[in-house]
C-alpha cells in the first residue's frame, strides 16, 4: 500500500468474522489510516486483494461501500447543520449522549461532542463493517464507556469493527494486528 | 441523490452569503462594462449579450471553490464518496446544486441586468434562452474543474484557468443566438454541448474525487 509515493505496508494479511473486531495498533506513520482507507476503497491497493464473503470486495465499489461505516480522522460535521440533521436516529443520539442538543447547530458542539455525533453517525448507519480511524480522541470516559457498549451491541448483531487505537479498549475477543 | 441535493441547498441556505457574493458580483460586473463604454445606447445593445454571458460565467466561478472544498477539508467527501452512491452520481448531484443555488438565480437577475445595458426587449428572450444551457454547462464543466483542483495550491486560479477557456464555444454560440438572425443553429450547438458535457462531465469529475481522497 502506498502512501503518496512512498510504500507505507507490505504484506499485510488480516481477516474479521462476523461479530468480530480487530484493533490495529503501531506508532504514529506506521500505516494504520492507510490501511483502513485501504480497506474501505478511498486509497487504492498497489498489490493483494480484499475479500468479502470469498468475492473480490472492490470489483463493485458502490456496493463495497454500502457496507462500511466510516469513520475517519476528520469528524465530518458540518457547522452550519443541527444535530438532528446530521443523524436522524434519535435511538443513536441517545445512544451517544447527544438528545439534549438535538435542535442544536453543530458549530456549538465541542470538539468532544463533534465527534460523539460522528460517533452516533455510524451506529445510526446499520452499515455491517464499521472502520474506525481513532474513534475515541477526544471523549471523556462517560462516552469512551458509551461507545464501548454501541460496539458490544454491534459485534451481537453480527457486525464487524476493525479500529486503530492508541488506548486501551474494551473489546472483548478482539484480535490485534500491530503494525 | 435526492437526498444528497436536499441536504447542500439546506446548507446553501443557512450559509446564503455565497450565493448572494455571486449575484452581487454579477451585477456590479455587469454595471462596471456600463460605466467603462459610456452611456451611448446603440453600443451598450450590442454589447449586452456578450458582457451579460461572461458576467454570469465570472460569478458562476465564485461559489466553485467551495463546492468540494469545504467537504474534503471537514472529511464529509469520504463520507460521500462511501455512501453506496457511484462518484458520478455525486459529482452529477453537486453540478445540480452548483446550478440551483447558482446559476438559476443568475438567470433570474439576468434581465434586469439585461435591461440596465438597453437590450431590446424583442432579444431578451433569447438570451434568457440560451443562458439556461449556458449555466448548466457551466455547472457541469466548472464541478470538473472543482475535482481536478481539489487539493492543489491556488485551486481557485486553476480552477478559472481549467473551466473559463472550456466555456468559450457555450459563450460564441450563446452570445450569437441573440444577435443572429437565425437563432435556431446556435440553439442546437448550445444544446449538443450540454449533451455532451452532462454524461462526460460528472463521469471525469467522479474519477477525480477517486484520486483526491486517495
Amino acid at each position: 500500500m502506498f502512501r503518496g509515493e512512498r510504500l507505507v505496508l507490505r504484506g499485510v494479511s488480516l481477516s474479521v468474522a462476523a461479530g468480530g473486531a480487530l484493533v490495529l495498533r503501531g506508532d504514529n506513520g506506521t500505516g494504520k489510516s492507510t490501511l483502513l482507507r485501504t480497506l474501505a476503497g478511498l486509497a487504492p491497493l498497489a498489490g493483494g486483494q480484499i475479500f468479502w464473503n470469498g468475492v473480490p470486495a472492490m470489483a463493485d465499489f458502490p456496493s463495497h461501500a454500502a457496507r462500511i461505516a466510516w469513520l475517519g480522522h476528520l469528524d465530518a460535521v458540518k457547522p452550519a447543520l443541527s444535530v438532528a440533521e446530521h443523524v436522524t436516529d434519535q435511538t443513536a443520539l441517545t445512544d451517544m449522549g447527544l438528545e439534549r442538543f438535538a435542535a442544536l447547530p453543530a458549530r456549538f458542539l465541542s470538539a468532544g461532542q463533534k465527534r460523539r455525533l460522528a460517533l452516533a453517525r455510524v451506529a445510526a448507519s446499520l452499515r455491517p463493517l464499521w472502520l474506525l480511524d481513532e474513534p475515541t480522541t477526544g471523549l471523556d470516559a462517560t462516552s469512551i464507556g458509551r461507545f464501548t457498549a454501541l460496539c458490544a451491541r454491534h459485534r451481537a448483531a453480527g457486525g464487524m469493527i476493525i479500529t486503530s487505537t492508541h488506548v486501551a479498549l474494551e473489546l472483548p475477543g478482539a484480535e490485534v494486528l500491530a503494525l | 441523490m435526492k437526498t444528497l441535493i436536499a441536504r447542500e441547498l439546506r446548507l446553501a441556505l443557512r450559509q446564503g452569503a455565497d450565493t448572494v457574493a455571486a449575484l452581487v458580483f454579477f451585477i456590479i460586473c455587469g454595471t462596471m462594462f456600463a460605466f467603462g463604454v459610456g452611456p451611448d445606447p446603440a453600443l451598450l445593445a450590442a454589447l449586452a449579450p456578450g458582457v451579460v454571458w461572461v458576467a454570469a460565467l465570472l460569478a458562476a466561478l465564485l461559489p466553485l471553490e467551495k463546492l468540494f472544498g469545504a467537504d474534503f477539508e471537514d472529511g464529509t467527501l469520504d463520507l460521500l464518496l462511501l455512501s453506496g452512491l457511484p462518484a458520478y452520481i455525486v459529482a452529477l448531484a453537486k453540478a445540480c446544486a452548483h446550478w440551483l443555488t447558482t446559476g438559476l438565480p443568475l438567470l433570474l437577475i439576468a434581465a434586469p441586468l439585461a435591461v440596465m445595458l438597453r437590450l431590446p426587449n424583442h432579444a431578451m428572450p433569447l438570451l434568457l434562452a440560451g443562458l439556461v444551457p449556458g449555466t448548466l454547462i457551466f455547472s457541469l464543466v466548472g464541478t470538473l474543474a472543482a475535482a481536478l483542483t481539489l487539493g492543489a495550491r491556488r485551486a481557485g486560479v486553476l480552477m478559472a484557468l481549467i473551466t473559463l477557456p472550456l466555456m468559450i464555444p457555450a459563450l460564441i454560440f450563446g452570445a450569437n443566438a441573440v444577435i443572429a438572425p437565425h437563432p435556431l443553429g446556435a440553439f442546437a450547438f448550445l444544446g449538443a454541448i450540454f449533451c455532451l458535457a452532462l454524461p462526460l462531465a460528472p463521469l471525469a469529475a467522479g474519477a477525480a474525487l477517486r484520486v483526491a481522497v486517495e
